[in-house]
């Protein structure tokens, strides 16, 4: 007797996927107390997205972790209570306002950025609770400090990354050891570009914050950036609020993550948009990315994301 | 007795590479001049890379700050470490990997060679192939690259001639032979302008293959981890990384799918136990299948309630692999202590890591003729042939015959720093000296 079985159609988002699986597989089996750090962002959508396929139909064996600026989009934090509590997994809220509550940080003032303040939040959580592994959505794609990053990240005591000593990572052996104090950082998503994620969240069907998607907001534009008015963004002199159609490519600190201008108000139009892009999702919508040309890896340094 | 036969999967073309290159012949150069000339960037990485040429007085637009991106490596000019870089066109997609040239870099270089399909080469034309490219050839072709695309790059400089083309040709040629390279592609260009990178040249009449776009679109993908099934002698191989427990009872197997697809209905053994079933459900990340391809995660259930953990390995019943705590092996040793009989060491194979010995340094290759000779201690850098017992059994096969199942990692017990990368036999290239 002979059976004939169809091809299984394998496409590069299923190798990613399950790359990514194998990656947070691997994390969880090697590390003692592993965290996934959650923005309510696509990309840390995607990687609880994978997280949860990876150990179904049972829970997640690590909490999830939001490291909060304190200037947040309400239509993320909603967003995010609803997923985490649709999924029954443990949340831990690290925030930046306790930072500066305790005095580990300076306040920078009402309107003040605090994306490089979550580093502290972010370092101090990880000791609190002796997570010796974090999970994180950066893709490599996303900034040329990024792109020289291992998988799996090794971090010191202090929290730093030192480029010029990271640990070879061949094939797919993915090495998580680590001495008391010191910690991993995972980045499953390492090999996906901003428009695999899109395309992924449009296969899976994956729910998101509604600022991704087009709709009306007062806007200020201030250094090329188009910053939605809000408790923390206020018009300075001479700045005109205007009402605009905008999305966000990316979910930060509500002080620092511009709009752009934008119609796409399904994941389609998004795919067709991202596709023909001529700005990158950073250069379009970072402030915090434009201070220098090695921005990004001063802050990886310091223990950033 | 039932035999099913299904087409192989169909994958999308993903492919991955990775660059070698000396320092200076134009490796950086050409992956940005790729990247330009595929639109794979956006207008603000390209104003960025145009400010910091500027900012450094190099002209105009130095393409190889493109890739290297850290503070020091734009400083000095060089690439210290591997950067991956992702392109699309309409026919496929790529993974590159850009390595680095200066031999203290080796680690680097190798971390980004042991996911290759390909290898792509830059030689400067007008130098001829260098020591160091000659090396990380080596070194790739021990990881086992088997395609190479070489660029015979800066022929603007020697006014294209031919002879600079040629002596690149019959360099590789030779060179390709000892390494057992199966595909070899030499192609005239000019990183710095453009000339049959991405766009076709006039510029050298005496060449007409393809452009290196073209000779990427058209390799083989899939090759390094087998995911287009290999040669038809491979057998099912499924690393346990995970238990999963079901509701009501029950545990599934949780690894990627090596070596040949896995199948409801096949009979296994879990290794290296050697306890015998059969799989009753194979799931991947898209649901329950009859099937699932290499280079899937799954999970699978079997019939019988064994005893299996991390570590342990789901197989076929054809081919075999070893289950053995000795082993012999072809390491590149990375860190700046030099390894010595006697050492103890953490071994990294597929999911399992245990304590090991080195018992013996049989002997140290020399990368100039691939010839093997006595040694007692390997330096950082160097390649030789060791042998090492495991406190736990190991379920592995030769290098050359699976890249999973056929590597592992010696990890320092102290500082947890990965020292060695390993591959279990000697490659047929090699000889004694």
């Amino acid at each position: 007797m002979s059976t004939s079985l169809p091809p299984a159609r394998i496409d590069h988002l299923d190798l990613l996927e399950s790359h990514a699986i194998f990656i947070i597989r691997e994390v969880a089996a090697e590390c003692e107390r592993p965290v996934l750090l959650f923005s309510g962002g696509k990309d840390s959508a995607v990687l609880l997205h994978l997280a949860l396929k990876a150990f179904a139909p049972g829970k997640l064996p690590f909490p999830v972790m939001h490291v909060d600026t304190g200037h947040n989009f309400p239509e993320v934090i909603a967003y995010r209570d609803a997923l985490i509590e649709r999924l029954g997994e443990r949340l831990i809220v690290a925030s930046v306002q306790d930072s500066i509550d305790k005095g580990r940080v300076a306040d920078p003032g009402p309107f003040g950025m605090r994306n490089r303040l979550q580093t502290t939040a972010l370092l101090d959580a990880i000791n609190e609770h002796r997570f010796d592994a974090a999970f994180g959505g950066a893709r490599r794609d996303e900034d040329k400090a990024r792109a020289k990053e291992r998988v799996l990240s090794f971090r010191d005591a202090f929290g730093q990354w030192d480029p010029r000593k990271q640990r070879p990572e061949l094939w797919q052996l993915y090495q998580g050891k680590v001495a008391a104090g010191e910690h991993l950082r995972g980045f499953p998503l390492s090999d996906w570009t901003e428009l695999d994620i899109w395309q992924y969240i449009a296969r899976e069907q994956i729910e998101l914050p509604s600022i991704y998607f087009s709709h009306q907001r007062e806007i200020i534009e201030r250094d090329g950036m188009l910053l939605a008015v809000s408790e923390w963004v206020q018009p300075r002199e001479g700045e005109v609020v205007e009402t605009r159609t905008v999305r966000f490519r990316t979910v930060g600190d509500a002080t620092c993550t511009g709009s752009v201008e934008s119609h796409a108000s399904t994941i389609e139009d998004i795919i067709t948009e991202t596709a023909t892009s001529t700005v990158s999702e950073r250069g379009a919508t970072r402030a915090d990315d434009k201070f220098s040309e090695t921005a990004m890896e001063d802050r990886k340094r310091e223990g950033y994301f | 007795m039932t035999t099913i036969t299904s087409p192989a999967p169909e994958v999308m073309d993903l492919l991955r590479f990775a660059t070698i290159g000396s320092v200076d012949d134009g490796k950086s150069t050409l992956i940005g001049r790729l990247l330009v000339d595929t639109r794979q960037l956006f207008d603000d990485q390209i104003d960025a890379v145009a400010q910091a040429s500027k900012d450094r007085g190099v002209g105009d637009l130095d393409l190889s700050f493109v890739t290297d991106g850290l503070r020091a490596e734009r400083e000095q000019g060089i690439t210290i470490d591997v950067a991956y870089r992702y392109a699309a066109t309409p026919k496929r997609k790529f993974v590159i990997a850009d390595c680095p040239g200066h031999v203290q870099y080796t680690a680097n270089m190798a971390t980004g060679a042991s996911t290759a399909d390909l290898a792509l080469v830059v030689v400067d034309a007008t130098e001829g192939l260098k020591e160091q490219t000659r090396r990380h050839l080596c070194i790739a072709s021990l990881l086992g690259v088997r395609q190479l695309i070489v660029c015979a790059n800066k022929m603007d400089e020697g006014s294209w001639r031919f002879p600079l083309y040629e002596r690149v040709v019959a360099q590789m040629t030779a060179l390709a032979e000892t390494l057992e390279i199966e595909s070899l592609t030499v192609i005239p260009i000019s990183a710095l302008h453009g000339d049959n990178v991405v766009d076709r040249s006039n510029a050298a009449p005496y060449y007409d293959g393809p452009t290196v776009l073209e000779a990427l679109e058209s390799a083989p993908a899939g090759g390094w981890a087998g995911v287009h099934g290999g040669p038809a002698e491979e057998a099912t191989r499924l690393p346990v990384q995970w238990i999963l427990r079901q509701p009501g009872g029950g545990r599934t197997y949780a690894g990627m799918v090596d070596g040949a697809p896995i199948r409801v209905g096949e009979e296994v053994t879990v290794l290296p136990a050697g306890l015998s079933s059969t799989v009753t459900e194979v799931r991947t990340p898209s649901g329950p299948v009859d099937a699932a391809a290499v280079g899937l995660s799954v999970s699978v259930a079997l019939a019988d309630d064994l005893d299996v953990s991390r570590g342990d390995m789901i197989v076929g019943r054809a081919n075999p692999p070893h289950v053995t705590t000795e082993l012999e092996a072809t390491i590149c040793w990375f860190s700046p202590s030099p390894l010595t009989p006697g050492s103890r060491l953490r071994v990294k194979h597929t999911t399992r890591t245990t304590p090991s010995i080195i018992t013996a340094i049989s002997s140290r290759l020399d990368v100039n003729d691939l010839s093997l000779a006595g040694a007692t201690e390997l330096s950082a850098n160097e390649i030789g042939v060791v042998s090492l017992t495991t406190a736990d059994p190991l379920v592995v096969d030769p290098y050359g015959a699976n890249r999973i199942t056929g590597s592992f990692v010696l990890i320092d017990e102290v500082t947890n720093i990965t020292v060695a990368a390993g591959m279990v036999g000697i490659p047929s290239l090699l000889h004694q000296g």
